[in-house]
């Protein structure tokens, strides 16, 4: 069992600075997730936890104790691969073995630990078979199998779903959550997928242009995002944000007049999300329907504001749009309101 | 291309490297330079000193004749063998394209000429054409054609051609083949909907699809013609009559181990290295050019 | 399906029979050579010297092929059988082994000269055997190599193009492979033997089939440096059974060694058709 901590890492290749320091301290046993947009330098950080990029600046510890200099095998880490990274050549309990192997671990006693875990993973009919017998999920299963046959202090895990489809990913999801709550090992998971944060995750750090953007519980994030990227990066469809002129009486949209939570004064950003707004035929905001599409369970609504800016809206249930231009009026309680600077996309209040 | 992942060190590396830059220092590097030093020298008589002569040896050899006259029989020996090599191997390749089920057996009846060594094609294709025992030179003796390459210059150059491009049909073969199995099958059906006949599918159609194949294949055929049919050459005609078919590697032999003119030899050595060095470079662009297809 | 797709390409009827005529006169007149040599080493002397020769087999196979083997012309052919051997055996292995671990060196590590070397490497892609011959035979001769294996095999060993085919291959092994290798615990060698060579084995197999018989077919060297019989390597030693001046040659057992000399390789390329095309191929890109 293992803490690990980022004491402001820093990354640079030649004169290009990808990591600008991220500092986080991972509690025992904590599930991170560090999500972004791809190029952010999400592997890259999760790359030089593993030993597999050097650390240019700032330090690692691990279990207390600097870990920078130390080889990936003499970090007590296993890491699961986005493409799996099976060795093609050896079956599954090869695979598994391999590292204890390396090691030097008596034969019996790796096939004891091989036939655990596959049988934690129900693995075990699949021993024999070769990498390329298998399907994606057992693949996924087997890049598992020999990252918890190691019993490491850390498990790393690179998008390792985001070679699944959609329904697999989804039971994926859940069965490494459920693992790593049972086996109780310190986790970090790389996603650009905010679902997968969002519901993995114990925190999150979210990452853009090499910054921690915000680290914190995904309800944390998704209800007081701190800067506008974490704001429309977390949150499914996307919040809308709109520049809005603070003034005493509240903030101005063109002719529309929101309530000012915050007080700002001069240009602002305001993010709203679209499941927080609501139809309010008194409402400050208008809205013109473009598109409906019926989700099911709720319905988006596209369309945009009187001043021309598109705005999406989330309504519960089926809501018939009528065919040709619509117009709504919406309003949302002043809590959901999020303001943020416009020059540096730091939340306000 | 780069490896993102590289292991760290700079000992191991330098060792796994060290047999191959070993080998090729001692066996590769040393003797070219040696050419080169060489090519600048002409030892006396006794071989005992020699003397630097500059650029002498260059110039007595592109004035001499005999040496003139065996850069033109290299390049008309290695036009015609690839020629010879190249056009049954594509109308062999074109019918075996046809055939889609029966493709797989002719190719396996095909390819293993490739096996047999040059040297080994000379003695099968001398064996034919002895003027004493050869049935084919029987043949034609009895048709009123008197063959005899041992004395007629062009039966002599006709006959290592012929011996130098047979084995290469298969070769040529199997490239052709595979990039004819490589178009597709749609672009053809596209044709044949359009309304085009096979052999004006195949000239407007498949051969320019063909062609970085050919011009593949035309190089490697020139190489081949160049340097490695000294086998065949040396079995069956040694370069004769009256230097008929001494090619410009034959000649290197000869003027080197039989005559022992080393500083001529060695600066036909350096002629030599600056064509396979153009050459080299023609292969290249083709290599660069097939990335851009 | 396929039946259209056929129908639409494939000619029926008369053209496909055509076509099947072209292909049997063409593979005919590819064979005939080789045929006439295996008939005339299954005949005797007379037969041949009397113009025109038999054109089936006759009843003297084994007399012919035990004669060359054991006998021969100047060495019994079973030494230059066994000297064509080591050498196309040597080559192919040593050219495997060198460009396996130089190809490691230069995909899987930074070091100071890397560039250097690579290039060093690429240059001799340039150098074949026959244009550097006297130098060459000077070094052999330098170090008491004439008449040696060592001295018909290193010179040849040394090749670019070996070296480029297992580096392609390695760029196309996947990053992560050795990622989880180092992760796994594998030092470098550890990883190179482990993991890498196994997944090269096909590639290896490939070029085996390739190096085998650019060695087994190797004429101007052995003819330069092996001046003893005994080491004779059969495809050099075959014009040395020509006698000099206007005495007849012993044709039956000179075409029997010719035989015998095409008879590995080829089976090597029959039985290996596959890896052997793939080799093939992959050398030449």
């Amino acid at each position: 069992m293992a803490t690990v901590e980022l004491d402001d890492i820093k990354k640079r290749f030649g004169a290009t600075e990808v990591i600008k320091g991220v500092s986080v301290d991972v509690a025992d046993g904590e599930f991170i997730v560090i999500v972004g947009p791809s190029g952010c330098g999400k592997s890259t950080l999760l790359r030089m936890v593993a030993g597999l990029e050097t650390i240019s600046d700032g330090e690692l510890r691990i279990n207390g104790t600097r870990a920078n200099e130390r080889e990936p095998m003499d970090r007590d880490i296993a890491m699961v691969f986005q493409n799996y990274a099976l060795y093609p050549h050896m079956s599954v309990a090869q695979n598994m073995g391999y590292g204890l192997r390396i090691k030097g671990l008596p034969k019996a006693e790796i096939a004891a630990k091989v036939r655990d875990a596959a049988e934690l993973l129900q693995l075990t009919e699949l021993l024999d078979r070769k990498p390329r017998q298998l399907s994606g999920g057992q693949r996924q299963r087997v890049a598992m199998g020999r990252a918890i046959v190691r019993e490491p202090s850390v498990f790393l895990f690179d998008e390792p779903l985001s070679n699944l489809d959609a329904k697999l990913r989804v039971q994926m999801r859940l069965e490494i959550r459920e693992l790593q709550a049972k086996l109780g090992i310190t986790s970090l998971y790389v996603t650009h997928d905010q679902v997968e944060a969002m519901t993995m995750a114990d925190r999150m750090i979210v990452m853009n242009e090499g910054r921690a953007e915000q680290i914190g519980t995904p309800l944390d994030v998704y209800e007081r995002p701190e800067s506008l990227f974490a704001a429309q990066f977390i949150g499914s469809p996307s919040m809308n944000v709109v520049a809005a002129e603070g003034r005493e009486d509240g903030l101005h949209l063109g002719d529309m007049v929101l309530p000012n939570p915050t007080g700002a004064h001069g240009t602002v950003m305001l993010g709203l999300r679209p499941e927080h707004l609501s139809p309010d035929p008194g409402g400050p905001i208008t809205m013109e329907v473009l598109l409906a599409e019926p989700l099911g369970a709720n319905t988006l609504l596209h369309g945009r504001l009187a001043n021309g800016q598109s705005f999406t809206v989330s309504l519960p249930g089926v809501h018939r749009a009528g065919h040709g231009s619509q117009t709504l009026r919406l309003s949302i309680p002043p809590d959901k309101m999020h303001v943020f600077d416009k020059k540096s996309g730091r939340r306000l209040g | 291309m780069e490896k993102r992942v590289t292991f760290k060190g700079w000992l191991l590396p330098l060792c796994l490297i060290a047999p191959q830059v070993f080998i090729s220092a001692v066996f590769f590097f040393y003797p070219a330079g040696q050419a080169v030093w060489q090519s600048l020298f002409i030892p006396d008589p006794f071989g005992l000193s020699s003397q630097f002569v500059g650029l002498e040896n260059f110039e007595y050899l592109l004035g001499d004749p005999y040496y003139r006259a065996s850069f033109v029989t290299t390049a008309i020996f290695s036009t015609l063998v690839t020629l010879a090599a190249m056009i049954p191997a594509l109308f062999l390749a074109v019918m075996a394209d046809r055939l889609v089920k029966s493709a797989g057996v002719y190719r396996t009846l095909l390819i293993w000429p490739y096996a047999v060594a040059p040297a080994v094609a000379g003695v099968l294709w001398l064996f034919m054409f002895n003027t004493r025992v050869g049935v084919i030179a029987w043949y034609l003796g009895q048709l009123g054609y008197d063959w005899n390459h041992v004395l007629n210059e062009g039966e002599a150059m006709g006959l290592v051609v012929v011996a130098s491009a047979w084995g290469r049909i298969s070769y040529n073969f199997l490239f052709f083949f595979a990039a004819l199995q490589a178009v597709p099958r749609s672009i053809i059906e596209a044709a044949a909907i359009d309304g085009a006949r096979f052999w004006r599918r195949f000239f407007t159609i498949v051969l320019p699809l063909l062609s970085p194949t050919t011009f593949f294949l035309l190089v490697v055929n020139i190489v081949y013609a160049f340097f490695e049919t000294f086998g065949v050459i040396h079995t069956i005609t040694s370069g004769g009559p009256q230097q008929a078919t001494t090619i410009l590697v034959y000649k290197v032999f000869s003027d080197g181990f039989v005559g022992q003119d080393l500083g001529s030899s060695a600066a036909q050595s350096v002629i030599l290295l600056i064509v396979v060095g153009l050459l080299t470079v023609l292969q290249f662009k083709y290599i660069e050019k097939r990335v851009h297809y | 399906m396929a039946t259209e797709i056929t129908g639409m390409v494939e000619k029926r009827g008369m053209g496909l029979w055509l076509t099947h005529v072209a292909m049997i006169t063409g593979v005919l007149v590819i064979f005939f050579p080789i045929w006439l040599a295996f008939v005339a080493s299954t005949v005797s002397q007379p037969e041949i010297v009397q113009p025109p020769m038999p054109v089936w087999p006759g009843d003297k196979f084994l007399e012919n092929y035990t004669a060359a083997l054991v006998s021969g012309v100047n060495v019994p052919v079973a030494v230059m059988l066994g000297n064509s051997l080591i050498m196309a055996v040597g080559i192919a292995v040593g050219k495997i082994i060198i460009s396996l671990l130089s190809a490691f060196a230069i995909v899987y590590f930074r070091f100071p000269g890397r560039n250097f070397f690579f290039w060093l490497i690429f240059i001799t892609l340039m150098l074949p055997v026959e244009v550097r011959i006297v130098p060459t035979y000077e070094v052999i001769a330098g170090f008491g190599m004439l008449n040696s294996y060592s001295g018909l095999i290193f010179p040849l060993i040394a090749s670019a193009t070996a070296t480029f085919l297992f580096r392609q291959f390695f760029l196309t092994v996947p990053d992560e492979l050795a990622e989880a290798a180092r992760v796994d615990g594998a030092r470098p060698m550890r990883f190179f033997w482990d993991i890498l060579l196994p997944m090269s084995r096909t590639n290896i197999a490939a070029l085996f089939v390739i190096l085998f018989i650019y060695g087994w077919n190797q004429y101007l060297w052995p003819l330069l440096i092996t001046t003893d019989p005994s080491m004779n390597t059969i495809v050099m030693g075959i014009k040395q059974m020509f006698p000099s001046g206007d005495d007849v040659a012993d044709w039956p057992v000179i075409m029997a060694t010719s035989i015998l000399a095409m008879v590995p390789p080829v089976v090597v390329v029959i039985s290996m058709q596959k890896l052997f095309i793939r080799g093939l191929v992959d050398s030449e890109k």
